[in-house]
């Protein structure tokens, strides 16, 4: 009886996510429908206009895709040297010692601020910087904006990366040592080549993150609804034009953001789901 | 599905501030609860105002700022006692809902901020800033600049023009005084919530705007009044119809009032033809049924809304304005409005007599 009681439980529970999570593309899809039905589904995608005139207004979402997915990759390379090295040395040089642990648990911390205090310290530290260097008059930007992201994902790509390098078993690294191999060669030889579709998954999911990072985004990227001619220019990435303009957006406008939204949750959804399928590579291998 | 969440956001607010009420008032009617919504810019002046309204009559007042928009659609779904608006109700708008009275509260404006080093005072006119923001003019030193400022040192600096991201009243009574001094302005960018600016970065809302300009030389934009009174940001004189360059302040706001205003005080007082005005001023308005008995409101429930708008065309409320940063309604609004809150009724009876 008890037994049964928990297995019904135990199912609903299990049901509400789905539910959760289809009522979710439900709603997107049924107000971003007005959108795609007037713009055209590739005609809304490709088109770069953002424009407000009554009675002709154009909502397109490519500056906002590109948006994106320059901050996003910006913020991935300029990631990679701080999380790279740290994954190291958590997980290999320094495994299981108490400095590497202090240093594991510093940046697992970092994932813990709020989005607004790195977007604060962005804005008034960052920002003056990115001015005084004379990189930009106006300093808000990509650039800018990548900068903060790539601090933001760090602990999301280091602390899995490290969890993968762990993972490399010791009888293999034992073997090259044996053969003469130095730490170095080790790693290049050994370590990467293992752990390798792990720790490219570890950045796939940091990606994720960066993806629908809206807050410091929105407070460091200029919010101009064009396209960014170069690294240093304004734009405006998806999350952050949904952010601006949801509060006073109605009937055309407010479905386009929905559909930007609509976007966003797939382009996030695709990249997932690759960063799941090369774990269960890794796994397995 | 938006319009549920916004009234759903509403009530919500509504309850969480009318949690205690029930005392009565010393008019002799039941303590009621109202609720409204709209406008975030006259926000502050709000709060303070139904805070006193609330310790004379014992009404609870509840407004959530959810913008000027969201406001009006909240009154069209007659879920509000009443909404608050930047923007008056167009001839349009007014056709698609039951007839209402728009009532005036308080003044305030636009300023035109900037970030320049060692630039005591900037005088501007409005053709000018049209030509700013429209990118035709895009260096500090420009001659148009020098010819109006000959005793300030402007830099060979690119102007950076600072906007709003989020659609918003200040923005449309920017662009409507540019719309009214720039011809080249009305043509290609027009006045709205939102417009297309072609040069230049945004940020949101007022502290946004603000913190960019503080915080970035060579800037220029505009921030709603009571903000930048508040922050003691260097913002620019601005030539009036009447060819003087005037400094925004409570007195000169109000002077933009002076005018002729229409008797259903529906009008924009941008660029008004007045003395001493300063002319990116406006009105905010409360928005009210004309017909009161709606979605099962009690007569008492209409009393305490005509009580409000009352108080705050009292002397006594206008008195906060300025500790607030805004500016006070001249004499005549205040005269039309009484006049308009007379035609209010219950069951077609005039609540006031």
């Amino acid at each position: 009886m008890n037994d049964k009681l928990y297995r019904i439980l135990l199912f609903a529970a299990a049901l509400i996510m789905p539910i959760v999570c289809g009522g979710v593309v439900y709603a997107l899809v049924t107000d971003a429908y007005e959108a795609f039905e007037h713009f055209g589904f590739f005609k809304f995608l490709t088109s770069s206009e953002w424009s407000y005139t009554e009675g002709a207004e154009q909502y397109g979402a490519l500056p906002f895709i590109t948006g994106t997915l320059m901050t996003t990759l910006l913020a991935l390379i300029f990631c990679i040297p701080f999380s790279l090295p740290v994954a190291l040395f958590v997980g290999e040089y320094f495994k299981d010692t108490k400095v590497a642990a202090v240093l594991s648990t510093v940046t697992d911390l970092l994932a813990g601020i709020p989005s607004i205090i790195y977007g604060l310290w962005g804005f008034y530290t960052l920002r003056p910087l990115i001015m005084a260097l004379n990189i930009s008059p106006q300093g808000s930007g990509v650039l800018t904006a990548s900068l903060v992201l790539a601090i933001m994902i760090v602990p999301y790509a280091a602390s899995l990366s490290a969890e993968f390098i762990k993972m490399v078993p010791n009888d293999l690294k034992e073997g090259a040592y044996s053969l003469g191999a130095t730490r170095a060669e080790v790693i290049r030889k050994i370590v990467f080549p293992i752990a390798g579709s792990g720790i490219f998954s570890s950045y796939i999911l940091a990606i994720g993150r960066a993806l629908g990072e809206t807050m410091t985004v929105t407070m460091l990227i200029g919010n101009t609804n064009n396209i960014p001619d170069s690294i240093t220019s304004t734009g405006n990435s998806m999350a952050s034009i949904i952010a601006n303009q949801f509060g006073e957006a109605s009937d055309l406008r407010f479905s386009s953001l929905i559909a930007i939204g609509l976007v966003l949750f797939l382009i996030t959804a695709v990249i997932n789901m690759i960063g799941k399928m090369m774990i269960k590579r890794a796994r397995i291998s | 599905m938006k319009k549920i969440f916004l009234s759903v956001v509403t009530l919500a607010v509504a309850f969480t501030f009318v949690a205690c009420g029930g005392n009565s008032n010393n008019g002799g009617r039941k303590a009621q609860e109202l609720s409204g919504a709209g406008a975030t810019f006259p926000q502050p002046f709000y709060n303070v105002v139904f805070e006193q309204f609330g310790q004379i009559n014992g009404d609870q007042v509840a407004y959530g700022g959810i913008g000027s928009g969201g406001g009006v659609r909240n009154l069209r779904d007659k879920i509000v006692d009443f909404a608050g608006s930047d923007a008056f109700l167009t001839d349009n708008e007014m056709a698609e809902m039951a007839p209402v009275v728009h009532i005036p509260t308080c003044m305030g404006a636009v300023v035109v901020a900037y970030n320049l080093d060692g630039v005591k005072e900037l005088k501007l006119t409005g053709e000018i800033i049209a030509a700013i923001f429209a990118g035709e003019i895009k260096m500090w030193n420009d001659e148009r600049l020098a010819a109006l400022n000959p005793d300030e040192k402007l830099p060979a600096e690119a102007i950076i023009p600072v906007y709003r991201s989020d659609g918003s009243g200040t923005t449309f009574v920017f662009t409507d005084y540019l719309t009214k001094v720039s011809p080249m302005w009305k043509e290609k960018f027009g006045a709205g919530k939102s417009v297309n600016f072609p040069s230049g970065q945004a940020a949101k809302g007022n502290p946004g705007v603000a913190g960019v300009i503080k915080q970035t030389k060579n800037t220029i934009g505009y921030v709603g009044s009571e903000y930048a009174f508040a922050q003691k940001i260097p913002y620019a004189r601005v030539q009036n119809p009447r060819g003087e360059f005037v400094l925004p302040s409570s007195a000169t706001i109000s002077a933009a009032a002076m005018g002729e205003i229409p008797a259903d005080t529906r009008c924009s007082i941008t660029n008004a033809d007045a003395a001493g005005a300063y002319p990116i001023s406006t009105f905010t308005w409360m928005i009210i049924y004309k017909e009161q008995n709606y979605s099962d409101r009690s007569k008492e429930q209409a009393a305490a809304t005509l009580d409000l708008l009352k108080y705050i065309l009292s002397d006594d409320a206008q008195h906060i304005t300025t500790e607030v940063h805004y500016a006070p309604l001249p004499y005549r609004a205040k005269e039309l409005s009484m006049t308009n809150l007379k035609t209010v009724t219950f069951d077609g009876i005039s609540i006031l007599q």
